[in-house]
């Protein structure tokens, strides 16, 4: 634990901007895009004053962004950027080759719908997407998991068991602009935690060139560098929560693979990631005063999905409600219900599991809208129903 | 400036083992870059023939460091490369002074990756991006690109009845590259090998971005004989079709000047690719390519003599 | 031999380097491509005068060249081409048909 706490009244980007200040990564190529803008603003103003040797690449597309971060860390950089939606968009073709050349690239995407029509405000559709691309994926809720989570991804990123690119997600407004109360560590605490980069392979190590990104054809080798990336994604989880664990001694806040509230003797269980767990909570206590048995569990880590943990932390539940702020057109459910769906079956878990899809395009999440959840729950759960739904909240229907 | 002598003391920096076509011009043109340009070396290189051909798991024809990502973006790529050796050179965790080159195809340069090319030459990265063009995309099968020149066939300009292959004149890219201020720009080919060695020794001694755009034919896209790569490279110069020029601080400077400027016909006929265009009814094209190359050349001389 | 890859085909999928990153620069030379060729350059000394171009304008770096001086051809590597003799200003390259098994 640091000695003194240093305390700061800060939206999450300027937590993150923070953060990459004391990380100082080597290189940050990135490009503009609302509402990640603030985070580069704020670092730009870093670089400008001298406070980072960081390389800023003030680069013309976030294609370019996720070109350069690939290229500067295969050189043996360390390498940070920032995008959301749109932008994260652009990148996909690059996501894909960033992990498939297994490059430690820490990226904060603040959570914003895609067009169209074109919508600036929070949903998770984005990372969704994204969520094949062999990144691991860590949720946020508030500013101060924005914060913490950037510093940790970077040692996940760069254990020599893992070596993948890790994205570190928060609500865009909500969370990215919101002013939040913020525990900010000490510089040298960082860069003691986080220690030195030393690449496996350099494009800039004199004696031993290497050809990256091969070609690889027909009866060659890809499936095998593919089982290889499901591989250390499954390693990660043991590293997550092994830094986690590190994290704890040096700031006192607690991380693993989600956060479970009041679910141990819980009938009903609310599954979801992302700011909405501040409402769930208060609903939770609210309706445990009513006598309502029922808990929350907040997901941190999307990728690698912790499948068995969560099977294990549901089983006792009766009805277990899983709440997604993305649409999956097409599908039975949102993705964060798929997985769940998918751990509890697997584990020959017991919950009927219901969804709701909700907050797309910034759409408002409020109390009333976790009781009408509940009310749900309950009719369910007196009619005995084994009957799986997927509804709306607070949609116009 | 290195003569044929010194050239073939050094070491190879594409070595044989490739599977590039025979007679290919891109083996050409890259064996003369690499050979001109100094080490320590990390290149990057589009999606295309080259990569493909090249860099086959676990074979590289590579000498230096080399990295492939996508198509249209060699140059952010490159571009992220040289950055990280700034970065590490200022926290002095290397010594040695690297150079860097791009490479990409017409397609990945005149097309598809333009904006990267252009964004990162406007961000003055120290590096030198080589397009090779011969003019299709021809990794694909010989599809109709920003640089194939009008009149000439490709698998989606194919001739028919209505259209006598492509419709539209070539862009010129050489001369999009220059207008980025201080950006050393030049265009060359294989043919007149101590003009492009001279560029590319130019170019990675400059302190800045530059640009090279080198012709280099393609034998199974131009319907050539593989024996005939360099010659009709040289004829490209010759008819002026491909003029050799150099665009430096802002002055244009041509560096071949034909003595007698040769039909253009001369450099149709020996590709199978502009074979239509000589029955009678498409004479017409061959007159308009030729007064488009006049037209050309003569803006060239002006702009050189400015 | 850098780095051993003759036994490939039998690695499991975590033997193979990182991100398929290759270790070896230049070992494209233990993959032999003059099997493609259907006509050999043929180099004739005494007409030969070492001007160089064949090595210049060579796609596949299949001219030997020692000491400034041509030393004849690569043909585990040189796929027939014949640039270097239409661009030999001496005729000192000859293309001859390669002779198959069969026609033997």
């Amino acid at each position: 634990m640091t000695a003194k706490k240093k305390v700061a009244a800060i939206t999450a980007n300027v937590a993150c901007a923070y953060a990459m200040k004391q990380i100082d990564p080597d290189v940050v190529p990135a490009y503009p895009i609302t509402p990640q803008t603030t985070i580069m603003e704020e670092f730009s103003n870093y670089v400008a004053d001298g406070a980072v040797n960081t390389r800023l690449m003030r680069v013309e597309s976030e294609h370019s962004a996720m070109s350069a971060a690939i290229g500067a860390s295969a050189a043996g950089a360390r390498v940070m950027t920032a995008t959301s939606s749109q932008g994260l968009a652009l990148m996909w073709e690059m996501l894909y080759i960033a992990s498939a050349l297994r490059l430690p690239i820490v990226m904060q995407n603040v959570n914003r719908a895609l067009s169209a029509p074109i919508n600036i405000h929070c949903d998770h559709s984005d990372s969704m997407g994204a969520r094949d691309a062999g990144w691991i994926q860590l949720f946020s809720e508030n500013a101060q998991e924005a914060y913490d989570n950037t510093i940790q991804a970077v040692k996940i990123a760069e254990d020599m068991r893992v070596r993948l690119p890790v994205m570190v997600l928060y609500d865009g407004f909500i969370v990215s602009h919101a002013i939040d109360r913020v525990e900010l560590l000490d510089d040298e605490v960082v860069k003691d935690f986080i220690g030195d980069f030393k690449p496996v392979y350099s494009l800039l190590d004199v004696d031993n060139p290497v050809t990256v990104g091969p070609f690889d054809s027909l009866n060659g080798y890809y499936f095998e560098f593919k089982r290889m990336q499901e591989e250390v994604m499954r390693r990660a989880k043991s590293v997550i929560i092994k830094v986690g664990e590190e994290f704890m001694k040096v700031s006192g806040r607690s991380y693993g693979l989600f956060e479970t509230y009041q679910i141990e003797d819980a009938e009903y269980v609310l599954v979801l990631l992302g700011s909405a767990a501040g409402t769930a909570r208060v609903a939770v206590d609210n309706l445990r005063q009513q006598g309502i048995r029922i808990g929350l569990l907040k997901l941190r880590v999307f990728r690698p999905f912790p499948f068995e943990e969560i099977a294990k932390a549901l089983n006792s539940a009766k009805i277990v409600a899983v709440l997604d702020r993305s649409i999956s057109p097409g599908s039975q459910g949102g993705p964060v219900f798929q997985e769940v769906c998918s751990a509890l079956y697997s584990f020959d878990c017991s919950p009927v599991i219901v969804n709701y899809i909700y907050g797309l395009g910034g759409r408002e999440i409020e109390l009333a809208h976790f009781f009408k959840v509940v009310s749900d729950l309950e009719d369910l759960s007196e009619k005995r129903s084994k009957e799986s739904f997927v509804r709306y909240l607070n949609l116009r229907e | 400036m290195a003569s044929l002598k010194e050239l073939s003391k050094r070491k190879e920096g594409l070595v044989a083992g490739h599977r590039l076509c025979a007679g290919c011009g891109e083996g050409i043109a890259v064996r003369q870059v690499l050979l001109a340009a100094p080490r320590p070396l990390v290149c990057a290189v589009a999606t295309g023939c080259l990569e493909v051909s090249t860099t086959v798991y676990p074979y590289t024809s590579w000498n230096c460091s080399l990295i492939h990502t996508a198509f249209e973006n060699a140059a952010a790529t490159i571009s992220g490369v040289e950055a990280a050796f700034e970065a590490l050179k200022a926290r002095r965790k290397i010594g040695e002074d690297f150079h860097f080159i791009a490479f990409g195809g017409d397609g990945a340069t005149y097309d598809i990756g333009l904006q990267a090319l252009s964004g990162a030459l406007e961000r003055r990265h120290r590096f030198l991006y080589v397009c090779l063009d011969n003019g299709a995309y021809m990794n694909t099968g010989i599809q109709r690109s920003g640089a194939t020149p009008l009149g000439a066939w490709t698998t989606t300009t194919p001739v028919g009845k209505k259209e006598p292959g492509k419709l539209e004149w070539r862009k010129n890219l050489t001369a999009i590259a220059a207008a980025h201020d201080g950006t050393y720009v030049a265009q060359t080919t294989i043919s007149h090998w101590k003009d492009l060695t001279q560029k590319v020794e130019k170019a990675l001694s400059y302190n800045g971005p530059s640009f090279i755009n080198i012709l280099a034919p393609c034998p199974r896209g131009w319907r050539t004989k593989e024996s005939q790569t360099v010659r009709i490279a040289r004829l490209a110069v010759e008819t002026c079709y491909w003029p050799l020029f150099e665009v430096e601080n802002g002055k244009w400077q041509i560096n071949f000047q034909p003595r007698e400027k040769k039909p253009i016909e001369e450099w149709l006929k020996l590709q199978g690719r502009f074979k239509h265009l000589f029955k009678e009814e498409n004479r017409p094209v061959i007159e308009k390519i030729q007064n488009y190359i006049d037209t050309e050349w003569e803006k060239l001389l002006a702009l050189s003599s400015l | 031999m850098k780095w051993d890859v003759r036994r490939i085909r039998e690695w499991k999928f975590y033997e193979h380097p990182q991100g398929a990153t290759i270790l070896e620069a230049g070992n494209s030379l233990y993959y032999q491509t003059g099997s493609w060729r259907t006509f050999r350059p043929v180099w004739i000394g005494e007409k030969c005068t070492h001007c160089l171009y064949c090595f210049i304008f060579c796609p596949d770096a299949a001219v030997k060249v020692s000491k400034e001086k041509i030393a004849g051809f690569d043909y585990e590597h040189c796929k027939g081409c014949g640039i270097c003799a239409t661009e030999c200003p001496r005729e000192a390259i000859e293309m001859v048909e390669e002779q198959r098994e069969s026609d033997r």
